[in-house]
């Protein structure tokens, strides 16, 4: 396995008597979607921000591409791709200005700006003033400036916040194809259906601290492991045959609606042979899975958006 | 400096098409312009209403040194304002250093007042018979030097300022008190001796010297005191930007 393409040992960052960060460490392989979730304040930025190098942290390491963001914070630029959360441009800078003025700023002098544009549906945006732009365009054109050096770990801080929902579907699929082209990307959010549907890895931090990282998967697993499985059957012996199922741990029932709880995988295929030995006719049937959203709220004791 | 040229030619279209940018620019020149015509030709030098306040050669070095105190303003509330909306954070996240992008907006500004004077002295040309002795190449760079040295002075206010709402007035306020003790209107001497001592540490009295002495022809060697003062003062002021200047 290649080494990882960052490296956060122990880092404590703090502004005054506040600490924002107060010991994190982690590691984001290369090659991967990895995702700093948490709610605001939890110290996301301020982590992303220092291994960036735009800030120091006051302990700790980090190291991204073998390099130190503090000492080699220019030879790390020139390999690195930023989008910085809420940012802005000058209001009348021209889209392709912006573009053809990041373009010049690295050493190798990158070629791909009209490409870019072209991926990231702005062609026929060249023209226009930065602050003409739709929040989904200007966060679009930053995400070209922080792909115009074809950069090997790409940054992004919170790059749907505030979006439609329309144009946050477009853009995680900008970010996939992001990762296709063999590119890591480190980014933070607050949404967990983002991190759920993008990362393939994700660390959830509350109060500068890591609370457990892993795929979203592994860590509804790890942490909730409850199943429910919903149904609708007007069988009038139903409630009777499902009160069996070993598996599971309760049931409730509102009409011909039943809600069963249980957990393990095999919780779910015990209902489904139960329905289909007392051959129960069922209208509707689904199955609900905790979210990192359930995650989360076991982990801390609240819900993201408190 | 890799990026200079790029983002300085940027930044030079960018204040050009802001609608206060452009049309700043042109005010005085147009205003210059509009009292030429409604006077008859006069020497800029002696006959100029109000010349019996300043002293000789006063109007000209006033009106550039305004333009130069309108530049430094501006160059305060872009300053501000890329902060507050972080663009200095996006331009520094990039392989841009420091003080690249600071000497691109020092070099737009001066480049603005270049132009501003050049219009201005063609407008003068026109409309005033200067005296053939003034020289105005002398006089143009001494103006640049005098810019220089005063926008140093905007970046230590530009530090100190918390938002670009306040950019405009506490600039205005630093800047056009010292006009006052420049020596343009009164003669120093005639300054209360703690008003003088304060006159003496301010950058505008050196300006006002620098300008003044150039436009009556005594050449650069008699005015190395105030470029060597303008230069102090730049290196003071930059080395206490570069330590509270803050980018975001």
């Amino acid at each position: 396995m290649s080494p990882p393409a960052i490296r956060v040992s122990g880092i404590r960052k703090t502004y005054g008597s506040l600490v924002a960060v107060h010991d994190v460490s982690l590691e984001v392989r290369d090659g991967e979607i990895f995702g700093l979730i948490g709610p605001n304040g939890a110290g996301k930025t301020t982590t992303m921000e220092c291994v960036e190098g735009i800030r120091t942290p006051d302990s700790g390491t980090i190291s991204v591409l073998g390099l130190d963001p503090f000492r080699d914070v220019y030879q790390l630029q020139e390999r690195i791709g930023v989008q910085l959360q809420q940012a802005q441009l000058q209001k009348r800078i021209k889209v392709w200005e912006a573009v053809q003025l990041w373009a010049s700023l690295y050493r190798k002098q990158p070629k791909i700006g009209e490409q870019l544009l072209e991926q990231l549906g702005l062609v026929e945006k060249r023209d226009a003033w930065f602050m003409t732009l739709s929040g989904g365009q200007k966060q679009r054109l930053f995400i070209a400036l922080a792909l115009i050096n074809d950069p090997e770990v790409v940054f992004l801080d919170e790059l749907t916040t505030g979006l439609d929902p329309q144009a946050r579907r477009a853009i995680w699929e900008l970010v996939r194809g992001i990762r296709e082209r063999g590119k890591t990307v480190f980014l933070t959010t607050h949404l967990m259906e983002e991190a759920e549907k993008l990362c393939d890895r994700v660390a959830i931090i509350e109060y500068g601290r890591i609370i457990d990282v892993g795929s979203p998967a592994e860590l509804v697993d790890r942490h909730v492991p409850e199943r429910s499985v919903v149904l609708v059957t007007d069988d009038e012996h139903a409630g009777d045959q499902l009160a069996n199922v070993a598996r599971a741990s309760s049931m409730t029932r509102d009409g011909s609606r039943y809600t069963l709880h249980g957990s393990g995988e095999q919780f779910v295929s015990s209902v489904i042979e139960c329905l289909s030995e007392s051959r129960i006719h069922v209208k509707d049937f689904r199955t609900v899975l905790p979210s990192l959203e359930d995650v989360f709220l076991k982990l801390t004791g609240h819900s993201i958006r408190d | 400096m890799r990026g200079l040229w790029e983002l300085t030619w940027l930044e030079t279209k960018i204040f050009l098409r802001e609608p206060l940018g452009a049309i700043g620019t042109f005010i005085p020149v147009a205003v210059f312009v509009l009292l030429g015509r409604s006077l008859p030709r006069v020497s800029a030098t002696s006959a100029l209403p109000g010349d019996g306040v300043l002293s000789p050669g006063g109007v000209p070095v006033l009106v550039s040194m305004l333009i130069a105190i309108s530049a430094v303003l501006s160059l305060v509330t872009i300053i501000s304002i890329y902060r507050e909306g972080g663009i200095l954070k996006r331009l520094r996240a990039t392989p841009l250093r420091p003080p690249t992008i600071l000497t691109a907006h020092v070099l737009v500004k001066l480049l603005l007042t270049a132009f501003t004077m050049a219009l201005m002295i063609l407008a003068g040309k026109r409309y005033f018979t200067t005296d053939a002795h003034v020289p105005l190449f002398s006089f143009a760079l001494a103006l640049l030097l005098s810019a220089w040295s005063i926008l140093s002075l905007g970046f230590v206010i530009a530090s100190i300022v918390p938002t670009a709402r306040f950019a405009q007035p506490v600039g205005a306020l630093v800047l056009y008190p010292m006009i006052g003790l420049s020596g343009i209107f009164v003669p120093l001497a005639q300054l209360p001796p703690a008003l003088r001592a304060l006159a003496r540490v301010l950058p505008l009295t050196y300006v006002v010297n620098l300008l003044e002495g150039i436009w009556r022809n005594e050449g650069w060697l008699a005015h190395l005191g105030d470029v060597g003062a303008l230069v102090v003062t730049f290196v003071v002021c930059i080395a206490i930007s570069s330590r509270v200047f803050r980018w975001e």
